[in-house]
């Protein structure tokens, strides 16, 4: 008898909940992904940023900061994301409030959005050090060397040089990156970000159907990461071009 | 995904006869130049400032909750890493060498787990299935029925595929790698189909994938504090139970970030000691 109430009377019934108008929940699952997305493309580009400064620090830097950027790296790859994003959601924006405050500056609201991007950042940022560091070194070193000898400034050598000859070997790693972070998105709804996963949840408590809404949210995900890897497998190929083939070198 | 913690280490050839004894000494000397010493020394002063200016006089008081907690996450751990190893060998060899309505299953579940984020896949397990459940009297009648109303066959059952799925694709690529003349020599010995996968094909896949299963075995020890969101008590929610009791927001939350680290460097320690006792020989 609870049938009727508790799974939606079959398909039709599946298809009004999940549409985007207003008695459906649609709408709310749409706008999580876009945040998710948002989350994603944030972090994995601070990520980036502090991944090209870690890798650098890594290769080239003096003993102190090579040292700082491995106890970074390894210390963010050995504790769980989950237990990161408390930690640097929490107690870093309560770290920020007190010194803000112990400099007599008001207390400030750090933005979900803002919180979600620099966290999952600097969690990206850990595993991008040693994508890019790998990638450096895959290099045929005597380009660098040939840069170096023709007096280019490290920058200079960095834009023209390294990161361009690079990227065909941190491609692959960075692929795998930016889909560990549109998934490490999901874990912002434990501390009530209210993404995709959160606004699955709600969907899913108030109507009861838990099935059909996660579900629907993993078919999201799943279609996020199915388009995303078509599209970084033709990136790949066009900055392999002209690379002799890696399975006929096997 | 692969190599966490895999820090590029030279293999160091076992010598018979102790030879470079006086090496030793000054290796020694060469990990800890003076800027280490000062970085270890700051790394102490925090621990000890940390263990003299924050408050830990709640210790004991849940001593038995921690334990109980680490008891938890790791019992987690080595039952869904030994369950999910157990799944991701037919994964990996029906993608490997099976038949089309083998390997496209096979593919696909692994595509799914890998595509999908953990939290969505062990909360539509937990909520999805457990909302089904108990609409059906014959599962409320079977005698699984006590456990099925527990939180924790679900966080095994989810965090079992997962990694399964994860290790369906390592596996798919060790048992592909392992050197076809390998399998046909030990098909010219007339060795049958399954003693060929038992003696020769399974070791050395095995063996290619053990510096990836340690990786994985650590990214495996990362999603056991998502059981947590589904009232299993593990390590991570007993820290997140004391900060609720007591109002602290660090101390916790440090602690947990310590002991994930010490497991963390236990099971990289396991796996490596598990891969010396391999003989390999670099080509």
């Amino acid at each position: 008898m609870a049938d009727a109430s508790i799974i939606p009377a079959g398909i039709t019934g599946m298809f009004d909940l999940l549409s985007p108008v207003a008695p459906g929940w649609g709408a709310n699952l749409l706008r999580g992904l876009v945040r998710s997305l948002q989350i994603a493309f944030g972090a994995f580009g601070m990520g980036l940023i502090i991944g090209t400064f870690g890798s650098y620090a890594k290769l080239y830097g003096g003993p102190i900061a090579r040292d700082l950027a491995a106890i970074y790296t390894t210390l963010v790859r050995a504790i769980p994301e989950l237990v990161m994003i408390i930690l640097l959601y929490y107690a870093g924006t309560d770290l920020i409030n007190r010194i803000l405050e112990g400099m007599g500056y008001q207390r400030v609201d750090i933005s979900g959005l803002v919180a979600g991007i620099v966290v999952l950042g600097f969690v990206q940022g850990a595993y991008a050090t040693e994508v890019l560091r790998g990638a450096i070194k895959a290099i045929p070193q005597g380009e660098i060397e040939a840069a170096r000898a023709y007096g280019m400034s490290p920058v200079l050598m960095m834009r023209r040089i390294t990161l361009p000859a690079m990227l065909p070997h941190a491609l692959p790693g960075l692929a795998n990156l930016w889909l560990i972070s549109t998934k490490d998105t999901a874990l912002l709804a434990v501390v009530g970000f209210s993404e995709l996963t959160l606004e699955t949840r709600q969907a899913a408590g108030t109507t009861k159907a838990y099935m059909t809404f996660y579900l629907a949210a993993g078919a999201l995900y799943l279609f996020v990461t199915l388009f995303s890897s078509v599209i970084l497998e033709s990136v790949e190929k066009r900055a392999r071009r002209g690379m002799p083939s890696v399975k006929e070198a096997r | 995904m692969s190599n966490v913690l895999g820090e590029t280490e030279i293999e160091v050839p076992i010598e018979t006869f102790p030879i470079h004894k006086e090496k030793d000494a000054s290796s020694l000397a060469s990990k800890l130049p003076p800027h280490r010493i000062v970085l270890i020394l700051i790394g102490l002063a925090l621990v000890a400032s940390a263990a003299l200016f924050m408050r830990w006089d709640w210790l004991p008081q849940y001593g038995g909750l921690i334990l109980q907690g680490l008891w938890r996450t790791i019992w987690i751990l080595v039952v869904t890493v030994v369950l999910g190893f157990l799944l991701a060998v037919p994964l990996g060899l029906a993608q490997a060498s099976g038949p089309a309505f083998l390997a496209i299953p096979a593919r696909a579940f692994c595509t799914v787990i890998r595509g999908t984020p953990l939290l969505v896949q062990l909360w539509l397990l937990y909520y999805g299935l457990g909302s089904l459940f108990p609409q059906y009297p014959w599962i409320r009648g079977s005698e699984l029925w006590p456990y099925l109303r527990q939180a924790w066959p679900y966080a095994v059952l989810a965090l079992t595929l997962s990694y399964a799925g994860y290790e369906g694709e390592v596996m798919r690529g060790a048992f592909a790698g392992v050197p076809k003349g390998q399998l046909e020599s030990a098909r010219a010995f007339g060795m049958p189909r399954f003693t060929i996968f038992r003696r020769i094909w399974l070791p050395q896949a095995i063996h290619r994938a053990l510096p990836t299963l340690a990786g994985e075995a650590v990214l495996q020890l990362k999603s056991t504090p998502l059981v947590a969101t589904i009232t299993v008590v593990d390590l991570y929610s007993v820290a997140s139970r004391v900060r609720q009791d007591t109002f602290l927001t660090y101390e916790p939350l440090l602690l947990l970030a310590a002991g994930y680290l010490v497991i963390t460097g236990i099971i990289v320690m396991l796996f490596r000691r598990v891969e010396r006792l391999i003989p390999s020989k670099l080509g």
